[in-house]
């Protein structure tokens, strides 16, 4: 017990002060706050470059008005064409001259405006002078053809499609189950994605971590002192332990890193900033505020959390059980012996593809039996865990991955402690179920 | 309680193998307490299954190892020292840092460690390295600390595999000093090499192994006694009369010396009293006993040449 936590600790604490970890622990919050920052100028750029368009407008289309936006702005002239065309080609007052004529047949769905330019005026623009002339045609034939705006505007019907459980319709309003469906799906694939992400991440380190003992030899020093056994474990668990300290660094530092970045430069994802995003208005808003609100209340965190952290354990330690076995296998030449990963990889990047099926459809027989299989549950369950699954599934998915994780441990332990002294050549597939059962 | 005349280390029928391959067959042999012995072989002779059976690193798959007259258990290895040929320390860690890493692993506490730790680097003109990390250490270097590292917990059995290889020959006295400083107060030791001028030096036993099997153990003089074949060097001046080329078989003259052959039956006095009836001037006369190397290749070829031929190193 002592050695296990002598080894636990050697583990954490060689790795926590490697300038490498830190930056990568460090580095990955700002980064992620700078890229936000760029996405948000790149997003936000508008053009610098003034442009002055000359409207020629014979039908009084715009009523005069025509306001200035981004870098474009409108003038309206009397003048005929043919002069602005001329005085252009000399002193270039005008970037471009729009011709708008006049509006000949309301019923026509046709309608064609010039736009004489010799700078090529950019699509953003184009498309901004286009909706401006929509909009203005569109309330020149509603008063043109006698209609009543609120009338056409009922026309236009928002469904919302509420989805109830059966079993709670007792319960009244707040079973709204299409925002909690969302939601989950939204929380599933989080929790799916990090399980998969730790799984190769600290898996690998454990891995390279044996490898390392390995190829320096010091692991025959070492274990005329500790079994091998303990020391497997004491690495499992010190690693994981690294990678606990790695995401709650980024837990706390990636929303306080967004949060300076918005302070710093303001950055509020206001929707009506976002071009060609439907204008949201505010009691709508509000009413989509409170029914996520509602639907994050509705979850059943009780579960969700406990459970999700049991998963992520046992996905943790049964994989990296088994990348320490294949560390152990590997000859000294890393290279040629990345063969040996592939076994392992496979299942991992499976469960992810069912996972992202099993958000669509969490209780296919596809994603059911994958979250009772070990070797996918650690990742597919997590996912599967906000659509409230029944909970037999999910107890008995619990046991089985722990219970293959045990296994696995196991077999990884009779892997390694032949593995570890077998210098030299790569050892195959063969050779290591070989040492499941061989003697000491 | 620990019987303190009972051997350090007590080897008994011990069989090893690894899958087809018989790596320890029936070896035998009993380590007395307080000694240096001498593990021989060629390579690949079984000495390192040995060697990781008595550190409890595996299993034998027949017969027992009794350390200090008790069968081998988990405590054991906590009293003994191991330092392997294929040398290695975690690169990263800082010098101090991994002998007290090491040091608690063999069940010291860390303020006795850490004092004694510096003690020994004091020793070897380390001390100034107790931050340093071990990559940053020239190789030499870096055996001492392994060194350091294997004996820090003060083990009751040292086993040394090829401990000077790779030393100056400065520091390797300073080793071989300390090893026999630590053999005097009381640490028995197994040293296993190949370089039989330090085994006879330092050895007072030797187990030989090859091919798996034990096939010779014993104290080196009674061994080399065993292996005499009856040789004297006489060294004299002036000449050397043809009666005694006619009464003994000599070898290797030279201008000043000669190596006689004696039969079994005829003792090294009857060879004095001729030389002296003869009136040869005699400088020198000693018995000639055959170096370990020889034996060891002797035996070995011999073994070997009933199949396929052992390989030597040396």
């Amino acid at each position: 017990m002592n050695n296990l936590w002598l080894v636990i600790r050697r583990e954490y604490i060689t790795r926590i002060r490697r300038r490498s970890f830190i930056l990568a622990t460090l580095l990955t919050p700002i980064g992620l706050a700078l890229f936000v920052v760029i996405a948000n100028a790149v997003f936000s750029y508008g053009n610098d470059d003034v442009q002055r368009i000359a409207v020629i407008d014979d039908g009084d289309l715009f009523a005069g008005a025509l306001p200035d936006e981004n870098g474009l702005y409108f003038h309206f002239v009397d003048q005929p064409l043919d002069s602005l065309r001329n005085d252009a080609g000399e002193d270039r007052d005008y970037a471009g001259i729009l011709v708008v004529p006049k509006v000949k047949n309301p019923r026509s769905r046709n309608f064609r405006v010039q736009l004489f330019s010799d700078e090529t005026l950019s699509i953003d623009a184009q498309s901004r002078i286009r909706n401006r002339i929509e909009d203005a045609v569109r309330e020149y034939k509603i008063e043109a053809l006698d209609i009543d705006e609120r009338t056409l505007a009922s026309l236009e019907t928002d469904v919302s499609l509420s989805v109830r459980s059966l079993t709670t319709t007792e319960e009244g309003e707040s079973d709204d189950r299409s925002m909690a469906s969302m939601l989950g799906a939204g929380i599933g694939t989080v929790m799916g994605f990090l399980m998969y992400i730790s799984v190769f991440v600290y898996g690998m380190m454990v891995m390279r971590s044996v490898m390392e003992e390995k190829t320096n030899r010091i692991v025959e020093v070492v274990i005329s002192s500790v079994r091998p056994f303990t020391l497997l474990l004491g690495k499992i668990i010190g690693v994981g332990a690294l990678g606990l300290t790695q995401v709650l660094t980024w837990m706390i530092m990636i929303p306080g890193m967004l949060f300076l970045v918005g302070l710093f430069f303001g950055l509020d994802a206001e929707p009506s900033q976002m071009p060609n995003s439907p204008d949201m208005d505010p009691a709508e808003m509000q009413s989509m505020i409170e029914r996520t609100i509602d639907g994050l209340n509705d979850l059943n965190w009780w579960i969700i959390i406990p459970c999700f952290i049991l998963y992520f354990l046992g996905g943790y330690f049964m994989y990296a059980a088994l990348f320490a076995a294949v560390g152990s296998a590997m000859g000294d030449d890393m290279g040629e012996s990345q063969t040996l990963t592939i076994p392992i990889t496979i299942p991992v990047i499976l469960a992810f593809y069912i996972m992202m099926a099993a958000i669509q459809n969490p209780n296919s027989s596809l994603a059911v039996w994958s979250s009772l299989f070990p070797l996918f549950a650690p990742i597919v369950m997590p996912a599967r865990l906000a659509f409230d699954p029944p909970l037999w599934q999910v107890l008995v998915s619990l046991v089985l991955v722990f219970l293959f994780a045990g296994l696995m441990v196991w077999m990884a332990s009779r892997i390694y402690r032949i593995g570890i002294l077998n210098y030299g050549k790569k050892s195959t597939l063969k050779d290591m179920g070989k040492w499941i059962t061989a003697k000491y | 309680m620990i019987r303190t005349n009972a051997p350090v280390i007590e080897v008994q029928d011990v069989t090893k193998s690894y899958g087809e391959k018989v790596a320890v067959d029936s070896v035998s042999f009993a380590m007395p307490p307080d000694a240096i012995l001498g593990l021989l072989g060629p390579n690949g002779a079984g000495k390192t299954s040995l060697i990781r059976m008595i550190t409890t690193i595996t299993a034998p798959d027949s017969g027992s190892i009794f350390f200090q007259g008790q069968p081998l258990n988990g405590y054991h290895p906590t009293q003994i020292g191991y330092l392997p040929e294929e040398r290695g320390l975690y690169k990263q860690m800082y010098v101090g840092e991994q002998l007290l890493y090491l040091a608690q692993l063999k069940g010291m506490n860390a303020r006795a460690a850490e004092s004694r730790a510096r003690d020994w680097l004091g020793k070897f003109d380390l001390q100034d390295h107790w931050k340093k990390k071990v990559e940053e250490l020239s190789k030499g270097m870096q055996q001492q600390v392994q060194f350091i590292a294997t004996v820090l917990h003060e083990p009751k059995l040292l086993i040394l595999d090829e401990p000077f290889s790779g030393l100056d020959p400065v520091n390797a006295n300073r080793m071989r000093a300390e090893i026999l400083r630590m053999h005097a107060n009381g640490t028995a030791v197994i040293f296993s090499t190949h370089r039989m001028e330090q085994v006879e030096e330092l050895c007072e036993y030797i187990v030989l192994i090859d091919r798996g099997r034990n096939i010779l153990q014993g104290k080196v003089h009674d061994i080399r006694r065993q292996f005499n074949e009856h040789r004297y060097r006489l060294t004299y001046t002036g000449e050397l009369p043809a009666a005694l080329g006619e009464r003994y078989q000599l070898l290797n003259q030279t201008f000043s010396g000669v190596d006689i052959q004696l039969g079994p039956d005829v003792s090294s006095n009857e060879l004095l009293r001729d030389l002296l009836r003869m009136d040869v001037q005699i400088q020198g006369f000693q018995e000639l006993l055959p170096s370990l190397n020889e034996i060891f290749i002797k035996r070995v070829s011999k073994v070997s040449s009933t199949g396929q031929p052992a390989t030597i190193s040396r």
